[in-house]
């Protein structure tokens, strides 16, 4: 058998350099698959069809960390609509301000250098 | 856990290694070394009796590798699963196994870190997950904050509540004469402390230790025969439910539902028949969560037991008796101390913290970020 020419974190990555938050969705399971994968995890099918996120989700856990140095910033776990989870910050409301339940959307995160983008997210209302 | 049988094997030697701040140059096999030789010497054996060999760390790779080396053994069985610090519960299982099937035995089972020493930076590698790294989460501390969050906004668990484990620890520790962290401790000092992650300060977060130690399992048949009283395994349990907290089905339940039922079916007990609870308590919410896991009380509940006391000296529940991987000795991976604090506790060893009944004791380990949980329920001959 030849060997895959791409790797789900690059497809993934692919979708976040055009702006879009993409996800995989496991037919055989009939429900979201996250983090990017060859197997779904619900029922070992490698069918795993690559779909678009439409972007809003719900604030599912939060924290502040406080670095040794520098400004507290906000980790978020957020439930995204289509079913999947992800971990990532809400921006543009300090950090304290970010509670359980919070409607966010996403936008995305492009690093400087050679990082690859990330999804973020902000308070929907905004 | 099915198949393995209740009593068929027992703990009968536990000893620590030097702990705290130890030796210049001290490796982290010195202090399985330390341990092996004080953990024999404890039962009467000595490095001839033993033909299985368990070992994990996170500063050796290849651990058992160098335990074999520096011991200067060739056991007939060895193991080194490495699930974090729940790593040696499930140990346990697997020594009582093999000397079930014959494959060995006389088992040790081994730890050491030297993390204080060396920094955290250099005793574990850090591991780059593209989903998660590009945020910073501050590993693992973030994790559980992120847990504790969750429980805060399902249960109304408190700051004041998570502080409560705090400071029951300290309570014990200042009983304990091996204790790292005897200083008085209040409610209002946690939460004064520095924030880590919120909601969690420094003083909701285990100690930066060395040490290490190791156990010797045996045969309930041999056990008979050797100088202390053995620890019987009644019963063990396990339960993975994810690597990466991002992963974690339900933040508020953890593993320990599934491997504290395994483990009581086993045992052919309960909650209520525990007369102390060793678990393993990296964070103050660790406590809460096991707790109401391991059946001691209700979903949601854990904030209220473990207030007023309830799991300090003189409370309800006995609970981490040796102050805790937040308040005695947290060297990186901790399963292993809190194996040896439920057999003293079981032969009544423990002097000014020893508990009044004591001959069952759930022994709980956790690993990774809520990940590994595995459960070992220890007991007295009476419990035979």
């Amino acid at each position: 058998m030849p060997n895959d020419t791409t790797s789900p974190l690059a497809t993934y990555n692919s979708h976040l350099e055009k702006g879009v938050l993409a996800y995989q969705f496991s037919p055989a399971a009939n429900r979201a698959v996250f983090f990017p994968r060859l197997l779904c995890p619900y029922t070992g099918s490698d069918k795993l069809e690559w779909r678009v996120s439409k972007g809003r989700g719900t604030v599912y856990a939060t924290t502040v960390v406080h670095p040794a140095e520098g400004t507290p910033f906000n980790v978020a776990l957020i439930d995204c609509d289509e079913g999947f989870r992800l971990m990532s910050r809400v921006e543009d409301v300090p950090p304290e301000q970010v509670k359980i339940g919070l409607r966010v959307k996403f936008r995305v995160h492009r690093p400087d250098g050679d990082e690859a983008p990330i999804p973020v997210f902000t308070p929907e209302a905004a | 856990m099915d198949g393995l049988k209740r009593c068929a094997a027992a703990i009968v030697g536990v000893a620590e290694s030097d702990l705290g701040q130890v030796a210049e140059g001290m490796s982290p096999m010195d202090l399985v070394a330390q341990g092996t030789q004080r953990a024999l010497a404890d039962c009467g054996l000595s490095l001839k009796d033993v033909d299985g060999l368990f070992c994990a760390m996170t500063q050796q790779r290849m651990s058992i590798n160098g335990m074999i080396e520096y011991l200067g053994i060739h056991p007939k069985f060895i193991g080194s699963s490495m699930t974090g610090g729940s790593s040696f519960e499930f140990h346990v299982a697997q020594a009582a196994a093999a000397i079930e099937a014959g494959l060995c035995n006389v088992a040790v089972i081994g730890y050491g870190s030297t993390q204080r020493s060396v920094g955290r930076r250099q005793a574990s590698a850090r591991e780059v997950n593209p989903y998660e790294t590009p945020y910073n989460p501050f590993f693992p501390s973030s994790a559980y904050a992120l847990a504790a969050s969750r429980h805060m906004h399902e249960f109304g668990t408190t700051r004041e509540q998570l502080a409560e484990v705090a400071v029951a620890a300290r309570k014990w520790a200042q009983l304990n004469p091996a204790a790292w962290e005897k200083k008085p401790l209040t409610v209002e000092d946690v939460l004064k402390s520095r924030m880590i992650s919120h909601p969690l300060s420094v003083r909701d977060c285990c100690l930066v230790t060395d040490g290490g130690g190791a156990i010797v399992i045996t045969s309930a048949e041999r056990a008979k025969s050797l100088k202390k009283a053995p620890a019987y395994i009644l019963g063990c349990g396990h339960g993975i439910t994810h690597m990466n907290i991002t992963s974690m089905p339900d933040l508020t339940v953890t593993g320990a539902k599934a491997s504290g039922e395994a483990a009581y079916k086993m045992a052919q007990l309960g909650p209520k028949d525990c007369d102390m609870v060793q678990l393993y308590d990296a964070f103050t919410v660790n406590t809460i969560l096991f707790l109401e896991d391991l059946g001691f009380c209700k979903k949601g509940e854990g904030g209220a037991f473990v207030s007023n006391g309830n799991i300090a000296p003189k409370g309800g529940l006995p609970v981490n008796t040796n102050g805790g991987g937040l308040s005695y000795c947290h060297p990186g991976m901790y399963g292993l101390l809190i194996l040896i604090e439920g057999v003293r506790q079981l032969r009544g060893e423990c002097g000014a913290r020893q508990v009044a009944k004591h001959d069952i004791a759930m022994v709980h380990g956790n690993g990774g970020v809520l990940s590994a949980q595995a459960s070992v329920i220890l007991g007295t001959s009476a419990t035979v």
